[in-house]
């Protein structure tokens, strides 16, 4: 096996045991780069078939291009989508203006806990990744949630031998980290050797692209001349600019993200 | 202990082969003996920290008006950088000219040691920290054990601060001789030893003109040294099912190979049941080429030729290489709940996919990490590590840790939270392997799930012990009717009713009890065989009868104590025979002439006291049926097979 087969297959191991072991999740999909990986796995995982939502929090402030990818793709691999919103928030003209972080939590947190109290969903996967940033580092694969989405990352279960925590009070629920393990250029590679499909936006126009895709108003693009995968690939090896720092919701203050990751964001 | 290999040469701008996985390393130690600013040398000194990160702590250290921290690298709460602790594992990557490395800080406060044993499990090596000037401290010593517990061999020390200590030689090697002294006793040989001033770099990277006395390598060299885990392919096959799958006309047994090999057309021997089948197909999605065969560290998806009944637990090995299967699991076991570990305590125990209600039976030792002294005890506390014996009611499909680590290592569950892990210490002498090598001469055509799924309940022993008078007769036989009436199949052996017949020719010796209860268990097993529940009613006093008549079928033996007090029994007294017994009519009469030995670890106790006939018929009643009847989704996979 080399690397990217065994982390494949601990991923597949991490969906597998979700799948098996939580009465009711849903797989959450950003349109991104990490999150169209965690579905490939999905299907090899599961022989072809996506056994639960595939849920989709829109904030209305998408780059369009990732709204017209969602619906293409959702049709091509019959995947059950459901999309979600902050209703309320969007409609009092919550945007970016109010504060970044102000934004992020009702359209991104309120818009997910709104969907999974609608639902009763007992587990969340999602396709952070350890490499992205500090508090995700410290993430467990299996994380507890209380009954308000929130992150106690001081008293985070033990986790080991792949034993993760399956057990929860009524009224919480679990995210399931099945990509914690990969880089972002284990991302590509991966994508690169699978050929799975990627929003444009990733690739380099005029001098430029996305190495991180969210809302518009808050994702930079970087200068870079990578117009394929291979070239991705190969602009990473030797970057060293870190992969968010076209995320300004980020920097609003030094612990943004932390408060932002503990208040229930992904 | 040899520090004499050289230094090599790191360079991060050289390119490291795609393929290699990367080596994980965790980085432990007593608190503030420096082990994340080790940490956030190394990924600085190895170009790892991405561009403007260093300038951004330094503006945050600014802004506390603080001295540069290299610990902040790792400490991304804000939590740990107000406290300067690092509160729970982070896991970050680098790479070195010789290869990529994933690096994983753990905490060292005592009450983070839940976090520390998380980080350090999924590690192949470690760096033990020990600061130069405080020397060898209490979580050195429990940190450094508890790595050899989790089975990592291959251990690097840094001895940290060497700038406190002027660069000494002679402090390192007192410092060095004590740490060696330790390890080398729980059995751990320490790679290197490395003198090392974590804030100003020294012997992080290149060896440092500070120790012209150290000859041995940096400690990115030491890491380079180390030698990678070795696949488990050559052990013997262990996969644990992980669940089984219908989404079409495929039935596909899913799960991860945990060592060894498989290859489409070899036989299978599922443990616990013994079933056989051999591969057809192992399915894939999105591969044009079918996969013929597959090895340790794989998630893969195999078809049957047969539809025999398998189930999330099972664990599929090859004949003759099965695993261990025992009842009873002695290991070393690392406490982490708030509340201690006690004798007679319930658990959760989850080894690969299989999930075990277990017993404590005993605590045969306590281990002091700290002089490694061993106490006798019936409580572990929290954070300490015990030999402890558990038992499960349904058979564990096992290997020793040193046969096989995945299937020889175990965790804890309390209500909803894992309090603890183990390593399962040895295999009792002449325990059984997987009973398929072991089948019955002459296999009945119907077996034990067919009856099952027939009767829509599983035969069993229920064994009701208890003094003369205590309930027993009374309760069973108003049990015996109530499930009749529900459609089971059930009876009642009672003690008087077989001293009739089969027993007829035994007295009332212990020797004579003893083979009493020989053949009443032997019995009650066959009826259970046939599917049926038998209740059983005897006093049974001796604590060692009844425990030979469980290890006839453990599965499918339940102990019911009904606990009447010996007061109590001679006032109803139902067939007047305490006042004999006190009368002197009747010698060796239990609770008068002889002892009543009541169960240690039963399955239901039954308090008759104060309670009407009907309540302990009910909470009886309610133990059969959760214990015996199938559940909807059992029935409907028996059915659907």
């Amino acid at each position: 096996m080399n690397d990217l087969d065994a982390l494949e297959s601990q991923s597949i191991y991490i969906l597998r045991e979700a799948f098996n072991r939580l009465d009711k999740i849903a797989m959450l999909w950003s349109i991104g780069k990490d999150s169209n990986v965690m579905l490939w796995l999905a299907r090899k995982a599961f022989f072809g078939h996506v056994p639960f939502p595939v849920l989709h929090v829109d904030t209305h402030n998408k780059i369009p291009e990732m709204i017209e990818f969602r619906d293409r793709v959702a049709k091509e691999w019959n995947l059950p989508l459901i999309v979600g919103e902050n209703t309320q928030a969007l409609a009092a003209g919550m945007g970016p203006h109010k504060g970044r972080v102000e934004c992020c939590t009702a359209l991104k947190t309120e818009g997910l806990k709104a969907l999974l109290a609608k639902h009763g969903f007992t587990g969340v996967i999602a396709g952070i990744r350890r490499d992205e940033e500090g508090t995700r580092a410290k993430e467990r694969v299996f994380s507890p949630r209380n009954q308000s989405a929130e992150w106690d990352f001081k008293d985070q279960p033990p986790e080991f031998w792949d034993q993760f925590k399956t057990d929860f009070a009524p009224g919480t629920h679990l995210r399931i980290h099945p990509l914690l393990a990969w880089s972002e250029l284990d991302v590509w590679r991966y994508i690169e050797r699978e050929n799975i499909p990627m929003v444009d936006l990733y690739f380099a126009k005029d001098g430029r692209r996305y190495r991180s895709l969210g809302c518009a108003p808050c994702t930079g693009s970087v200068a870079s001349t990578a117009t394929t995968v291979a070239e991705i690939i190969e602009e990473l090896e030797t970057t060293k600019i870190s992969e968010r720092s076209g995320r300004a919701q980020d920097k609003e203050s030094e612990d943004a993200f932390e408060r932002l990751r503990a208040g229930g964001y992904m | 202990m040899s520090n004499t290999a050289t230094a090599l040469k790191v360079s991060p701008e050289a390119s490291v082969s795609q393929s290699a996985s990367p080596m994980k390393i965790v980085v432990v130690g007593h608190v503030d003996h420096g082990k994340s600013t080790l940490v956030g040398r190394i990924l600085n000194e190895t170009g790892a920290l991405p561009e403007g990160k260093v300038e951004y702590l330094r503006e945050v250290c600014d802004k506390r008006g603080m001295p540069f921290e290299w610990a902040f690298v790792m400490d991304a709460l804000q939590a740990e950088r107000d406290q300067g602790i690092t509160i729970d594992t982070a896991q970050i990557r680098f790479k070195t000219a010789h290869r990529p490395y994933v690096i994983i800080d753990a905490p060292g406060h005592k009450e983070f040691l839940k976090n520390m044993v998380s980080g350090a499990a999924s590690a192949e090596a470690a760096v033990l920290v020990i600061d130069a000037h405080e020397g060898v401290q209490e979580q050195s010593r429990r940190h450094g054990y508890l790595l050899h517990l989790l089975g990592l061999r291959q251990i690097a020390v840094a001895v940290n601060k060497m700038d406190l200590v002027d660069f000494s030689e002679t402090r390192f090697n007192e410092v060095k001789a004590e740490i060696v002294a330790y390890l080398n006793s729980i059995g751990v040989e320490p790679t290197y030893v490395i003198p090392v001033a974590a804030r100003s770099g020294a012997n992080i990277a290149e060896t440092a003109a500070e120790t012209p006395w150290y000859t041995g390598p940096s400690v990115l060299g030491a890491l380079d040294l180390f030698e990678p885990a070795k696949p488990l392919t050559d052990l013997p096959l262990r996969l644990p099912v992980q669940d089984v799958y219908k989404f079409d006309e495929r039935r596909i047994i899913a799960g991860r190979i945990e060592s060894g090999r498989l290859k489409v057309g070899d036989t299978l021997v599922f443990s616990p049941s013994g079933k056989m089948a051999k591969i057809a197909t192992i399915e894939t999605w999105g591969n044009t080429v079918a996969a013929v065969s597959a090895g340790a560290g794989q998630s893969v998806g195999i078809t049957l030729d047969e539809q025999i009944f398998v189930e999330r637990g099972n664990v599929a090995s090859l004949e003759h290489h099965t695993p261990y299967q025992s009842h009873d699991l002695k290991a070393r076991v690392f406490w982490l709940g708030r509340g201690p570990l006690k004798v007679g305590s319930r658990y959760k125990l989850k080894l690969a996919t299989a999930e075990h209600v277990v017993d404590v039976v005993t605590i045969e030792r306590v281990i002091d990490v700290e002089d490694l002294a061993n106490h006798q005890g019936t409580e572990v506390a929290r954070n300490a590590v015990a030999e402890v014996v558990f038992r499960a009611k349904s058979p564990i499909a096992h290997d020793s840790f040193i046969d096989n680590p995945r299937l020889g290592r175990f965790v804890l569950v309390e209500g909803y939270d894992i309090v603890g892990g183990g390593v399962i210490a040895e295999t009792p002498a002449g325990e059984a392997r997987s009973r398929s090598t072991h089948v019955t001469e002459v296999p009945h055509k119907v077996d034990a799930e067919t009856r099952a799924i027939a009767n829509g309940h599983r035969g069993g022993v229920v064994w009701l012990t208890g003094l003369s008078g205590a309930g027993k007769s009374t309760i069973a036989m108003e049990v015996e009717r109530q499930l009749f009436l529900k459609g089971w199949q059930v009876t009642v052996l009672d003690g008087d009713n077989v001293r009739t017949g089969l027993c007829g020719d035994l007295g009332f010796s212990d020797a004579d009890r003893a083979e009493n209860i020989r053949r009443v268990g032997e019995t009650a097993n066959l009826f259970a065989e046939a599917g049926m529940v038998v209740v059983t009613s005897f006093i049974s006093p001796f604590r060692a009868d009844r425990e030979k008549v469980r290890a006839i079928n453990p599965d499918t033996f339940h102990e019911v104590y009904v606990a009447t007090g010996l007061d109590e029994c001679e006032r109803r007294d139902p067939k007047g025979l305490y006042k004999k017994a006190r009368a002197g009519e009747i010698s060796y009469f239990t609770g008068i002439g002889s002892a009543y030995e009541a169960p240690a670890l039963p399955e239901l106790t039954l308090t008759t006291e104060g309670k009407s006939v009907d309540e302990s018929v009910a909470d009886l009643l309610r133990y059969i049926e959760n214990a015996f009847s199938l559940s909807a989704r059992e029935q409907a996979n028996g059915w659907g097979l």
